[in-house]
C-alpha cells in the first residue's frame, strides 16, 4: 500500500476517538437453512479503500448487498453514519454501487447512463450537465459521451460504470469485483486508477474481490472472509506478514506450512518439534503457548535461504534434496524434499542472468531461515 | 410500492381467472346439467336468491348422465378413437416428412440457414385458414393433383382425396410441419459434428453413424415436435371440416355441430370435457420431456 | 453438426420447401386467372381484385377484424407483459403455480373448448355479444403468447441492471418504466405483433366469442369456402399473404441490419 512515510500515518482504526462509518454488529443472514453471514461485526471507516477477500460463496457479496440495500439482515443491525439502515430502500441510500457486469443501461448513451441517477436526484436539472461533463473528465472518457455502452470498450465500460456510481457522491461506492471481467495487463493500469480517484474524491470504497493481489494493491485494509465468517481484518502488510491463522496464511500469497508441536518456549521465542531425529525450529509467535500445543509453523518461501553449503550464521538450517526448479523470470522456487519427506519451497531472486546455474536437480543442499522469518501459528 | 405490486400481479390473475378457470369451471357444471327447452337450454340454473335450499337442490340435481350417454352413443366414442387415430397417424407422417427437412436445414451453411429458418417460419404467419383452403383447389376430382397424375399417365379415372381422410391427413402435415421442423432442427444443430467425424473414425459407415448418433441425439426434438402437432391436431375443427368429408369423424368437429346445429349445450360440454381428460395425457408427458430437456441442457 | 453439401440434403430442402409453398404459389396464380373455374387457367385478369373491392360484406368483416386484432394484440401485450414479469420477477405470492398453469394452459388448450367455455362464460353473465366480446376471448389467449414471449427474454435479462436502477434512485415502478422496459420492448413487440397475427387468423373462437352481429374475416372466408373454390377468395388470400410475406421479411432484413451494426459496432470498440 503507499502510504508516503512524511505524511501522517492514515489509520483511523487505530484512534478510538474517530467514529467509523459504517459498523456490522452481530449481522447474521440466512437464506433458508443456509448461513451466509454468520455472528459478524466489522466496523469501517470514512475514507479507508476497504477489501472483502475470499474465496467464492464465502459470504463478501451478501455483504456488500447488504450495505447496498438489496438484501436486509436476518438479525443484528448495520449503521451507516450512526442510523440503522435495515429500513431504508436501495434507492433512498446514500450508498451506490459498481456492479460485476457494470449494469450499463444498453439503450442509454454513457452521458446519459452517468446522468441516470442524478436525474433521480435533488439536484437542479441546469447543473447535471455540467457534473456530467466532470465525471467523464474524471475517467478520461470526455470524448464517448454520446457512445452507446456496445460501442466502447470493456476497460471504457468499467470506467463508465465508476462514474456512474461516482456521480452522486455517495457517502460509501460498493465496488463488486471491478475488474473481474479485464484483462491481467488492463487490470494493474485500472488498480492504480481506481486508488487515484478514491484518493481524488474522497469517498469511502469497499471492494469485492477474490484476487489477493488486487485486494493487497489497492486496499487500506482487507478482510479476510471463510464461510460467513471474518478472519482477520489488517492492513495488507500485516496480513501477509503476520496472518493470524493457517487459513490466512495460506489464502495470502505462497506459504510453507510445517505441522508440529510447541516444544522449550522463552516468551515469544519458541522451538517446535516437527520431525523424529530432526532439529527443533526455533521461530517467534505469539506469547503464551502452553507446550505441547499442536501448531504450524509458517514461512514464506522468500524468507527461506538455499545453498550447496550449511550455513552456519542461521539458527535454523535443514538439510534435503532439489526436487524440482520452477522458473520463474524475476525469481525461481526450488521444491526441496527435507529428510523426512515434507517438501519446502525456497525461493531465489534471480539479480544475475543465469549463466551457469550452481543448483540443479537432484543436488542436495542446505535451506536455512532465521528464527523471526517464520510464525508459530496455533489456529 | 406493495399497492403496485400487488395491482401487477392482481391485473393479469383476474383476467384469467374471470376469462380462462370460470369458464372452465361453468363447462364442467353445464356438462352435469340436464338438457332443456329453455333459455339458456338446460338445467338446474343456479339461483342464489333461494338461499341454501336452493343451492342444495342445484346440487341434487347435477349428474353424470351425459357421460354415459357418450358412453352408450357409439358416435361419441368412435369420434374420440378416430381422433385419436388421425391425430397419431398425422403426426407419425409429419414426423417422416419433417426430419428430412430439418436434417437438411442443419447440414445447410452457416450462410443458407436463417433464411431457410425464415422459410420454415413464414407460413406459420400466413393465416391458418388460407394455409388449408389453398388444399381445396389441389385435391379436388378437377384439382391440380389429379390434372398432374392423369397428364402424366399415372391414372385415367381421378383419384377421390378430398373429403376423405387422406386429405386430413394432407392438411395436418402441411399447417402442422413448422411445429415438427424446428424443434428437430435445434436438436440437431446443438449436435457437435466431431461426433460424426469420431464415430466414422471409429469405424462406422455414413449410414451406420447416422442411426448410432446423429438420431438418437435428436430424439428430444423429434418427441417436442411430436407432441407439438399431435396435441392441437386431437382437437383440430378447421381441417376435418374443410378437407375431410361426412364420414370423416373428429370429436372438435363433433363439439361445434352438437353446439351449433343440435343446440344440446350439455352434451357439448360434456364432450369438451373428455376431450380435455383425454389430452392431459399427452400434456403431461410432453411438459416432462421439456423438463427433462431443460436439466439435461443445465 | 459437419456441413457438407449432399445430394440427399439438396433434394430434402427442395422437395420439403416445394410442399410448403407450391399450393400457396398456385393460390396466388389463380387469384389471376380470367376465368370462374378455379383449375382451369383462361389468361391473366385481375378482375377478382376489383369484384373483391366491390365487396362490403368482405371490406366490413376486413374491418371488424382490423379493430379487433388492434384492440386484442395491445390488451394482451400490457396484460401479457404484466403476467410475465410477474412470472419471472414475482417472487413467491398466493396461488402461483395455479398463475403459471393457466398462462401455459390456453396455449394447448383445443379452440373448441376455450371457445366453448368464454360462450358459456358470456351467456351465463349475460352479455351482448359482438366485437367486445372477441376483443375480451381474443385478449385472454394471446396475451398467454405474450407473456411466453416476453419471460423468455426476461429470464435472460441481467437482474443487475434492475438493481442498478435502484441503486441509482429508482422506485421500483421508475425501474421497470425506464430500464426493464425499453430493454425488453423488442419482445413486447414480437409477442403484439404475434398476437395481432392470432387474433387475424382465429376463426373457432371468433366463432363461439362473436354473436350474430359481429362477423370477422375468417368467418366469412370460411362461410364461403365451405361452399367450395371461389377466385374471390384466391384473390383474398393472395393479398393477406403478400402482406405477411413483406411484413415478415421487413421485420427479418431490419433485425439482422441492428444486429450487423452492432457487431461492426462492437468490433471497433474492441480495435480502439
Amino acid at each position: 500500500m503507499a502510504q508516503p512515510g512524511n505524511k501522517p500515518v492514515f489509520a483511523p482504526w487505530n484512534d478510538p476517538s474517530k467514529k467509523p462509518l459504517i459498523q456490522f454488529k452481530n449481522v447474521t443472514k440466512k437464506f433458508g437453512e443456509f448461513v451466509a453471514i454468520d455472528n459478524l461485526t466489522l466496523d469501517i471507516y470514512a475514507k479507508e479503500f476497504f477489501a472483502l477477500l475470499g474465496p467464492s460463496g464465502c459470504g463478501k457479496t451478501t455483504l456488500m448487498r447488504m450495505l447496498a440495500g438489496f438484501e436486509n439482515p436476518t438479525s443484528g443491525t448495520i449503521l451507516l453514519d450512526g442510523q440503522d439502515i435495515a429500513k431504508v430502500p436501495p434507492n433512498k441510500r446514500a450508498v451506490n454501487m459498481m456492479f460485476q457486469s457494470y449494469a450499463l443501461f444498453p439503450h442509454l448513451s454513457v452521458a446519459n447512463n452517468i446522468a441516470f441517477g442524478l436525474k433521480r436526484s435533488p439536484m437542479p436539472k441546469q447543473e447535471i450537465p455540467a457534473r456530467v461533463e466532470e465525471m467523464l473528465r474524471l475517467v478520461r472518457l470526455e470524448q464517448f459521451a454520446n457512445r452507446k455502452p456496445h460501442q466502447i470498450s470493456g476497460g471504457q465500460r468499467q470506467r463508465v460504470a465508476l462514474a456512474r456510481s461516482l456521480a452522486k457522491a455517495p457517502k460509501l461506492l460498493l465496488l463488486d469485483e471491478p475488474l473481474g471481467a479485464l484483462d491481467a495487463k488492463l487490470r494493474e493500469d485500472t488498480q492504480f486508477e481506481l486508488m487515484d480517484i478514491q484518493e481524488k474524491t474522497g469517498t469511502t470504497f469497499v471492494i469485492v474481490t477474490h484476487d489477493q493481489e488486487e485486494a493487497m494493491t489497492v486496499a487500506s485494509r482487507i478482510a479476510v472472509m471463510d464461510h460467513g465468517q471474518i478472519i482477520q481484518v489488517d492492513t495488507p502488510d500485516k496480513i501477509y506478514e503476520y496472518p493470524n491463522s493457517v487459513y490466512v496464511a495460506d489464502f495470502i500469497g505462497d506459504v510453507n506450512l510445517v505441522k508440529g508441536r510447541i516444544g522449550a518456549s522463552d516468551g515469544e521465542k519458541y522451538s517446535i518439534n516437527w520431525a523424529e531425529g530432526q532439529p527443533a525450529i526455533k521461530a517467534a509467535g505469539p506469547a503464551g503457548i502452553a507446550p505441547d500445543t499442536e501448531c504450524h509453523f509458517a514461512i514464506r518461501p522468500e524468507k527461506v535461504a538455499i545453498a550447496m553449503e550449511k550455513p552456519t550464521d542461521k539458527p535454523n538450517a535443514l538439510q534435503g534434496r532439489i526436487l524440482d526448479i520452477a522458473y520463474l523470470g524475476n525469481v525461481s522456487t526450488y521444491h526441496v524434499e527435507l529428510d523426512n519427506g515434507i517438501i519446502m519451497k525456497a525461493q531465489m531472486a534471480n539479480n544475475r542472468r543465469i549463466s551457469r546455474r550452481d543448483l540443479t536437480w537432484d543436488d542436495h543442499v542446505w535451506v536455512s531461515f532465521t528464527e523471526t522469518a517464520g510464525l508459530v501459528l496455533v489456529k | 410500492m406493495n399497492f403496485r405490486r400487488l395491482f401487477l400481479i392482481a391485473t393479469p390473475y383476474f383476467w384469467l381467472l374471470a376469462l380462462f378457470l370460470v369458464p372452465f369451471l361453468i363447462v364442467f357444471k353445464i356438462s352435469l346439467s340436464d338438457t332443456a327447452i329453455a333459455i339458456p337450454p338446460y338445467t338446474p340454473t343456479l339461483d342464489l336468491s333461494g338461499g341454501w335450499a336452493s343451492i342444495k337442490s342445484f346440487f341434487s340435481e347435477l349428474d353424470i348422465e351425459n357421460f354415459i350417454f357418450l358412453t352408450e352413443d357409439s358416435l361419441y366414442w368412435k369420434a374420440y378413437l378416430s381422433s385419436l387415430q388421425i391425430a397419431g397417424v398425422s403426426t407419425l407422417l409429419t414426423l417422416i416428412v419433417g426430419y428430412p427437412i430439418a436434417y437438411g436445414m442443419a447440414q445447410s451453411s452457416d450462410s443458407w440457414r436463417p433464411t431457410l429458418m425464415m422459410l420454415v417460419i413464414l407460413p406459420f404467419w400466413t393465416s391458418f385458414l388460407i394455409r388449408v383452403y389453398s388444399w381445396i383447389g389441389i385435391l379436388s376430382n378437377e384439382g391440380f393433383l389429379n390434372q398432374f397424375l392423369q397428364w402424366i399417365g399415372l391414372t385415367s379415372e381421378p383419384l377421390t382425396i378430398l373429403n376423405t381422410n387422406y386429405a386430413v391427413y394432407i392438411g395436418i402435415i402441411y399447417t402442422y410441419l413448422p411445429f415438427m421442423v424446428l424443434p428437430i432442427y435445434s436438436a440437431l444443430e446443438k449436435m457437435d459434428g466431431s461426433l460424426i467425424e469420431a464415430a466414422e473414425d471409429l469405424g462406422c459407415s455414413r449410414l451406420s453413424a447416422f442411426w448410432l448418433v446423429t438420431f438418437p441425439l435428436s430424439r428430444p426434438g423429434m418427441i417436442a415436435g411430436c407432441f407439438l402437432v399431435f396435441i392441437p391436431a386431437l382437437g383440430e375443427f378447421v381441417i376435418p371440416s374443410l378437407l375431410g368429408g361426412s364420414g370423416t369423424l373428429m370429436i372438435g368437429k363433433v363439439l361445434w355441430e352438437e353446439f351449433f346445429n343440435n343446440r344440446d349445450w350439455p352434451v357439448a360440454s360434456a364432450v369438451a370435457v373428455v376431450l380435455l381428460l383425454i389430452l392431459i395425457i399427452p400434456i403431461i408427458l410432453f411438459q416432462r420431456n421439456e423438463q427433462k430437456q431443460r436439466e439435461a441442457d443445465q | 453438426m459437419s456441413r457438407k453439401f449432399t445430394w440427399f440434403n439438396a433434394t430434402a430442402l427442395t422437395l420439403g420447401f416445394a410442399f410448403l409453398y407450391l399450393p400457396m404459389v398456385i393460390l396466388i396464380i389463380y387469384s389471376f386467372n380470367e376465368s370462374k373455374l378455379v383449375t382451369v387457367w383462361a389468361g391473366f385478369s385481375t378482375k377478382w381484385y376489383g369484384e373483391l373491392m366491390q365487396n362490403d360484406a368482405f371490406l366490413s368483416a376486413a374491418l371488424v377484424t382490423l379493430k379487433v386484432a388492434a384492440l386484442s394484440s395491445t390488451f394482451a401485450a400490457i396484460l401479457g407483459t404484466m403476467a410475465a414479469y410477474v412470472l419471472v420477477r414475482g417472487g413467491r405470492f398466493m396461488g402461483r403455480t395455479l398463475f403459471s398453469g393457466m398462462i401455459y394452459a390456453p396455449l394447448v388448450m383445443p379452440e373448441v373448448i376455450t371457445g366453448l367455455s368464454l360462450l358459456l362464460l358470456f351467456i351465463s353473465i349475460g352479455l351482448d355479444r359482438g366485437i367486445f366480446t372477441i376483443v375480451l376471448a381474443h385478449t385472454t389467449f394471446a396475451m398467454c403468447y405474450v407473456s411466453v414471449v416476453v419471460s423468455s427474454r426476461l429470464v435472460t435479462f441481467d437482474k443487475s441492471l434492475e438493481e442498478a436502477a435502484l441503486d441509482l434512485g429508482c422506485s421500483p415502478f421508475d425501474a421497470f418504466i425506464s430500464v426493464t422496459l425499453p430493454i425488453i420492448a423488442p419482445a413486447v413487440i414480437s409477442g403484439w405483433l404475434l398476437a395481432f397475427t392470432l387474433s387475424l387468423d382465429d376463426l373457432v373462437i371468433a366463432s363461439f366469442a362473436a354473436g350474430p352481429s359481429a362477423t370477422t374475416l375468417p368467418m366469412k372466408i370460411f362461410s364461403s369456402v365451405r361452399l367450395g373454390v371461389s377466385p374471390e377468395i384466391n384473390a383474398l388470400s393472395t393479398i393477406m399473404i403478400s402482406i405477411v410475406t413483406v411484413g415478415v421479411i421487413t421485420a427479418s432484413l431490419i433485425s439482422k441490419r441492428s444486429i450487423g451494426q452492432r457487431e461492426r459496432d462492437e468490433q471497433a470498440a474492441l480495435k480502439q
